[in-house]
């Protein structure tokens, strides 16, 4: 059942036109810094784990107005009741997808945004394993946010507020991992966003 | 079975102390002016609402084809049948019921393609290929032409013989022979 929710996920992001919008906004974002802070290599290395992971938390917003809103509007999520089948299940599938189709992409732009940075290989290696471990939390906001504002008008500006302020912890240890316990905590951080979010997620899809 | 059933939408009460029963092989259709329930009363059989008082009991696996028909436009209308199809652990019906409602030629079609009457002979395909014991739907041969109006009561009656339950809301006759019926509002 799993596996046929993520299997249909991932094939309607795939046709999605809205598939390469996140890594592009990544990889632009990341080259325009240079441009806009200046040619100081220094002062972009210091600011480059920032940047990415500014970068990486709206990227994560993106696609957040079609996670869910289509399947609400179109009697999918209905279909889904219908059938009994647990909306959890659901939500969980969607994480998944969704962290696959924005957090993968991301994770093989990282080299060329390190590039446009400045980074040298040890931090851009450090920042990879940290997007690694904290992107999945950023992928179950963003499919809660989603679920919370599906069906509403704009929705998208709503859920961005709604994510910004659970992410921040997530933002911090990224941003901080250099520290010594920073990767444990980041990934305590996505454990706990997984392990809630797809409960959060169905509860806010329910109807009344 | 649909014991003293009563729904609140939006703070109004739009029905109360509505029972009914439908035997194997039987068919209920709901009838009533716009507004007085019909949907509501549908989608609470599929567990798409809460009632505010009463219960429904037994009638085993309950398919549901509402107003809203699921297809998502850039999927083939095959691709689509068969995720659902496996979702409910069919895909063996899944010709069968593409040949009941004539889509068998359109399966490579993308769906934003389809015409209206054509989605909504999919959703009836879908129902049929669901293998539920209880069909629920919603004004089904609504943007239907009289040929595929034909195919669907050919494929009510099928589902009735093998001792399925239909419950239809209705304007006018969709080719239901002795049926129950239910007048809302």
């Amino acid at each position: 059942m799993f596996v046929t929710l993520l299997l249909r996920d991932l094939s309607l992001i795939a046709r999605s036109p809205a598939l390469w919008l996140p890594v592009m906004f990544f990889v632009l974002a990341a080259a325009l810094f240079p441009f806009a802070v200046g040619p100081d290599a220094r002062l972009l290395a210091r600011i480059a784990p920032g940047i990415i992971w500014v970068s990486a938390l709206l990227a994560s917003l993106l696609p957040v107005e079609t996670l869910l809103a289509p399947d609400v509007e179109d009697g999918s999520i209905d279909q889904l009741i219908a059938r009994g089948i647990a909306l959890e299940l659901v939500c969980a599938a969607r994480i998944m997808a969704h962290w696959v189709g924005f957090a993968v992409p991301l994770l093989a732009a990282l080299p060329a945004a390190g590039v446009l940075l400045g980074l040298s290989a040890d931090d851009g290696t450090r920042i990879a394993i940290a997007l690694a471990l904290g992107t999945p939390a950023l992928a179950s906001l963003a499919v809660v946010a989603a679920a919370l504002t599906a069906g509403l008008k704009g929705g998208g500006a709503l859920a961005g507020l709604i994510v910004l302020p659970l992410a921040l912890p997530v933002l911090i240890f990224g941003v901080g991992s250099d520290v010594a316990g920073a990767f444990r905590l980041l990934a305590a951080a996505s454990l706990v966003a997984l392990a809630v979010s797809p409960f959060a997620a169905a509860a806010a899809l329910r109807p009344e | 079975m649909i014991d003293n059933l009563a729904c609140r939408r939006g703070g109004r009460l739009l029905f109360e102390a509505v029972s009914a029963q439908v035997a194997p092989g039987g068919a209920l259709l709901l009838t009533g002016p716009n507004g007085a329930g019909k949907s509501s009363l549908l989608r609470l059989l599929a567990g798409l609402l809460r009632a505010e008082a009463g219960s429904v009991s037994g009638g085993g696996r309950r398919a549901f084809a509402g107003h809203d028909v699921a297809l998502k436009p850039r999927q083939s209308l095959g691709a689509e049948l068969d995720y659902w199809a496996r979702l409910d652990g069919g895909r063996d019906r899944l010709q069968g019921a593409l040949a009941a409602m004539n889509l068998a030629g359109l399966v490579d079609v993308p769906c934003r393609h389809l015409s209206s009457g054509q989605k909504r002979r999919a959703a009836i395909a879908r129902v049929i290929a669901a293998g539920a014991e209880c069909w629920l739907l919603d004004e089904p041969t609504a943007g239907l032409d009289a040929a595929s109006a034909g195919l669907l009561a050919a494929a009510m009656g099928q589902h009735r013989a093998a001792g399925g339950l239909i419950v239809a809301a209705v304007h006018g006759d969709i080719g239901l022979a002795d049926a129950a019926t239910l007048r809302l509002g």
